[in-house]
């Protein structure tokens, strides 16, 4: 086989995927997880397998590590065929899976052991290299502690640290920093930076996070089984220089989103923080003046591209549909009214025991009418505890709780009467139809009769969800199960509206479509409280809260947040910045409003 | 086996013995478990009829009769209730107060003095078959008994031309305890076996250890292996547990030898754990495992084994299908080592039996098993 690198500088790619297809049945129904992917992956480096949930990329982690087989195609790792020999690409590779086995009745010590035993580290160079890892990973203080007792982060550092027992020569990380808080997952990526540039080591590491693209070497974009791009991610951006912009304007920041969000020529339009981020079509500049026909006061400044804007404009070119389907009841947003102030939510020191573990501590916060609220934090931060106790599913500790003018400790019943909740995962009735389901939905709230049919009316409406009326709801899209699960929370017309991690792992263009009608439910004078891990979906917030160990560590608009994190050398914070800032700082709430 | 390879097994075996210690659900499924279900069947199930509720209707009541039914009042098998008239007793029957009717005719004092056949009536609820069939044969032994005592007050041995004298072998005690706990043990063991082994495997699926296992260089035959000895040696012990049960505290005698229960029992071990290790290669989750093992070691081990339904009056096709239920040999070696001693001519072909079983589940466990997910 000729060498194929136009330059001698470049290695061998470490793993050359070859029109691999993979498809899974399920009942009757057959899912095609993977559609014929041709890439490579560089030696020596991170290549990043990016796209949402359900694109494909675990299953792609499994045929490269001979755990499955690809139903076509050919998989060559290390210079091996997988299927062919996967106990020698085994002998060599490093697997950390999304939920790594670690053994949590097992202590740290015992852990890394067992590793070193299955990987064959000889008993004489386990001292050394434990003291490598455990220095590596900040675990050395705690050996003998059990792994199920370590927070999130520790754990998947601990995952890491016994795949890396021997050292591999291809390392497979399957989404390790996903739902991890800010500063483990920063710490994770010293790590494998570290071992890619003084160890060598090729690394494979998936995620749903688009912004972790730019530091990867390379990044293949995956989306529902297909490659959507391949390349160094500077490639990715590189596309769309020029095409980016701050729109800042007099008129609110919501309504000013909606309407960039349907103008001409543009593929993309998201608030960020007090500002609207714009992608345009093409390079050619766009006119301010004239562009959205409310806000004659508009100024866009030019701003770098990012990864995501290149993964929207590819997967709308992919679609080929207008930017934001137009919907007719959201879209002519009613003048915004006069929002009545005053507070539906009340919180005061909140506290949730869990026999001895304290998962909520002392928490205090006011949501007022309209706003969207959001709880940001890592998995096992404290907010789902929170939110179950908002919506009267769990009883607090200590503290108060009023929500809709209802205390939560003698009126939960009334409470939750003006509550929607959608839960994470969306709890619908997967073997009933769409219908079925909305049917189901509104009888639970004691709709009946007209008042149902009509609601049941306006939900297939407003949600698109009409032409899929008789579609088992096990079989929609990602996109629309959260749509249904959205228009059934709905079905009363709740004053408020409790989203539990509700876009974790959609892709951009669903999560820009559902927030486009949370932010129209919000001007229409509804409550929305949010729980999120994604640091940029704080961005959509009127307020938040930032929670780790069940405390609440900051509070304030998103904006606030982040200028408080302001230093010289990060001029800029991201809310990531600001959460590792307010995390690093003493413990003291900072109250940034 | 090379040293990595040992070193491996050695590794997931005291990654086993640790989580055993720490996590006392296998514990309790091997100790806790059978001793409940022992103790619970032991004293639970019992085929003895014993103070049961008995109707005695004597229309003329005399010395002939008060002597008669005297009987029934001493036996410890019955609890006699009297009844003036056979239609009281029959409402009575109607309403289970009682379980049979023993009835005296009047003529039944002048036809006894006659020397002659005097006939009493009886009838038993058959509603429960079985519980009918030993009713009846008791008041047959009562009658009997009666017969006989009279028939020597009288001065002559006579009376009956022919006696029968039932000698009961094995079970001198005709306990049915003794019968059923022996092979209550093989039923229980199966279901502790399969269950170890299916619901450990199940849990490293659950936890995603196992797809961390999968790809280091573990073997299929590491892994298998590690699940086992550990499994076994636990297995063993709530064996020997049991057999502790059965001998103290149910008094069951243990006539075999010591050493044929335990080579015996770690045969049919072997197979239990098979049947668990074939299980947990097709159930992912902890509760279908559990359910899985239920309905198919525990069920037809109770139901097929023979321990308490004879495999000979089954119908013909059940009876071939007894043939794969691995307690069935266990069963009836338990029975013969615990009440008859070591009967080769039963225990030898029962135990190529359980390595046949044993061979055949482990042996499709491992050609099942894969170092794969799909």
């Amino acid at each position: 086989m000729p060498a194929t690198e136009s330059a001698g500088a470049a290695p061998q790619p470490a793993v050359r995927l070859t029109d691999v297809r993979r498809s899974f049945r399920t009942g009757k129904r057959v899912v095609t997880a993977l559609d014929g992917i041709t890439a490579s992956a560089v030696s020596g480096a991170v290549t990043g397998l990016i796209g949402p949930d359900g694109a494909g990329k675990t299953t792609l982690m499994r045929l490269i590590a001979g755990l499955l087989r690809a139903d076509a195609g050919r998989i060559e790792v290390l210079g091996i065929d997988v299927a062919r020999d996967p106990l020698s690409v085994q002998a060599r590779l490093g697997y950390m899976p999304q939920r790594f086995g670690l053994y949590e009745d097992l202590s740290v010590r015992e852990n890394l052991d067992l590793y070193a035993d299955l990987q064959g580290v000889p008993p004489a160079v386990r001292p050394a290299r434990y003291d490598e890892l455990l220095h590596m990973t900040g675990l050395g203080p705690f050996t003998a502690r059990m792994a199920g007792r370590l927070s999130g982060g520790m754990k998947q550092k601990l995952g890491l640290a016994c795949t890396l027992v021997h050292p591999p020569d291809l390392l497979l990380l399957d989404e390790p920093t996903v739902g991890v808080d800010p500063v483990s997952r920063r710490e994770l990526w010293q790590i494998i930076d570290h071992l890619t540039r003084d160890a060598h080591m090729t690394v494979l590491f998936s995620t749903a996070y688009l912004d972790e693209a730019e530091r990867c070497a390379a990044v293949l974009l995956i989306h529902e089984g297909r490659l959507l791009g391949h390349g160094p991610p500077g490639q990715f951006t590189a596309d769309m220089e020029g095409r980016s912009f701050f729109a800042t304007a007099s008129l609110g920041r919501r309504r000013l989103q909606a309407r960039l969000a349907q103008a001409p020529g543009v593929i993309d339009a998201v608030i960020q923080g007090s500002r609207v981020r714009v992608v345009t079509a093409d390079a050619t500049p766009p006119v301010a003046t004239g562009l959205v026909a409310e806000a004659s006061d508009l100024t866009l400044i030019p701003t770098p591209p990012r990864f995501e804007d290149s993964f929207v404009a590819r997967l709308r070119a992919q679609a080929a549909t207008p930017a934001p389907p137009p919907s007719a009841t959201v879209a002519p947003l009613a003048p915004a009214a006069p929002k009545p102030t005053g507070d539906v939510i009340s919180v005061a020191h909140l506290t949730r025991r869990f026999g001895a573990f304290v998962a909520v501590d002392d928490v205090s916060f006011t949501v007022a009418r309209g706003e969207i609220f959001g709880l940001l934090g890592a998995n096992g931060a404290g907010k789902s505890t929170t939110f179950r106790m908002l919506c009267g599913l769990l009883p607090p500790s200590e503290g108060t709780l009023r929500v809709a003018g209802f205390d939560l400790r003698t009126a939960a019943a009334p409470a939750r009467g003006r509550i929607g909740y959608m839960a994470q995962k969306f709890s619908l009735y997967g073997d009933l139809s769409v219908a079925q389901n909305l049917r189901f939905f509104s009888s639970a709230y004691r709709l009946t009769g007209a008042r149902q049919r009509a609601r049941i009316e306006w939900a297939e409406a407003e949600f698109e969800l009409g032409a899929m009326r008789d579609a088992t709801a096990r079989d929609l899209p990602l996109g629309f199960k959260q749509r249904l699960a959205l228009a059934c929370a709905l079905m009363h017309e709740p004053d408020i509206l409790f989203l539990d991690e509700p876009t974790s792992g959609v892709d951009p263009l669903a999560r820009r479509e559902f927030w486009r009608r949370i932010n129209a439910l919000a001007e229409q004078g509804v409550t929305v409280l949010v729980t999120t891990h994604f640091m940029e979906e704080a961005e959509y917030c009127d307020q938040l809260v930032i929670m780790a160990q069940g405390k609440v560590l900051a509070a304030g608009e998103p904006e606030a947040i982040k200028q408080g994190a302001r230093t010289a050398a990060q001029p800029d914070p991201t809310m990531e910045d600001a959460f590792i800032a307010v995390i690093e700082a003493p413990r003291q709430p900072a109250r940034a409003a | 086996m090379n040293a990595g390879a040992l070193r491996r097994l050695f590794g997931l075996l005291r990654k086993e013995a640790l989580q055993i210690w720490r996590d006392p659900s296998a514990l309790a499924i091997a100790f806790v478990l059978p001793a409940v279900l022992l103790l619970i069947f032991g004293y639970g199930v019992s085929l003895d009829a014993r103070n049961v509720p008995i109707a005695l209707v004597v229309q003329r009541p005399g010395a002939l009769a008060a002597s008669f039914t005297s009987q029934f009042a001493r036996s410890p098998f019955f609890r006699p209730r009297r009844f003036l008239t056979i239609q009281d007793a029959e409402q009575a029957m109607a309403s289970r107060a009682v379980q049979g009717i023993v009835w005296l005719p009047s003529d039944f004092a002048r036809r006894a003095a006659a020397g002659g056949n005097s006939p009493i009536g009886v009838i038993v609820n058959g509603v429960d078959a079985n519980d009918a069939r030993i009713i009846e044969g008791y008041v047959q032994q009562v009658w009997a008994t009666w017969l006989t005592a009279r028939a020597e007050a009288a001065g002559g041995s006579a009376a009956l031309p022919l006696s029968a004298q039932p000698q009961v072998r094995f079970n001198p005690a005709v306990d049915s305890r003794d019968y059923l706990v022996p092979g209550l043990i093989a039923v229980i063991m199966t279901l502790t076996g399969a269950l170890l082994t299916a619901l450990v495997i199940a849990r490293e699926w659950e936890r995603g250890t196992m797809e961390a296992l999968m790809v280091t260089r573990v073997t299929i035959n590491e892994i298998l292996l590690a699940k086992l000895i550990p499994y076994f040696v636990l297995g063993m012990g709530g064996m020997a547990g049991s057999v502790a049960i059965a001998v103290f505290l149910f008094g069951v005698p243990l006539q075999g030898s010591i050493w044929v229960l335990t080579a015996t029992s770690a045969l049919f071990m072997l197979a239990a754990l098979g049947m668990g290790l074939l299980i947990s290669g097709f159930a992912r989750n902890q509760f279908v495992a559990g359910q899985i093992a239920i309905i198919t070691t525990f069920l037809p081990a109770f139901i097929l084994s023979g321990f308490v339904f004879d495999i000979n009056s089954m119908p013909r096709a059940v009876q071939i299908i007894t043939h794969i239920v691995a307690a069935r040999y266990f069963v009836a070696i338990l029975q013969s080592v615990f009440l008859a001693g070591n009967v080769w001519s039963v225990i030898l072909p029962n135990a190529l039996a359980l390595v046949v079983m044993a061979g055949i589940f482990l042996g499709l466990a491992r050609g099942t098993a894969r170092k794969r997910l799909d």
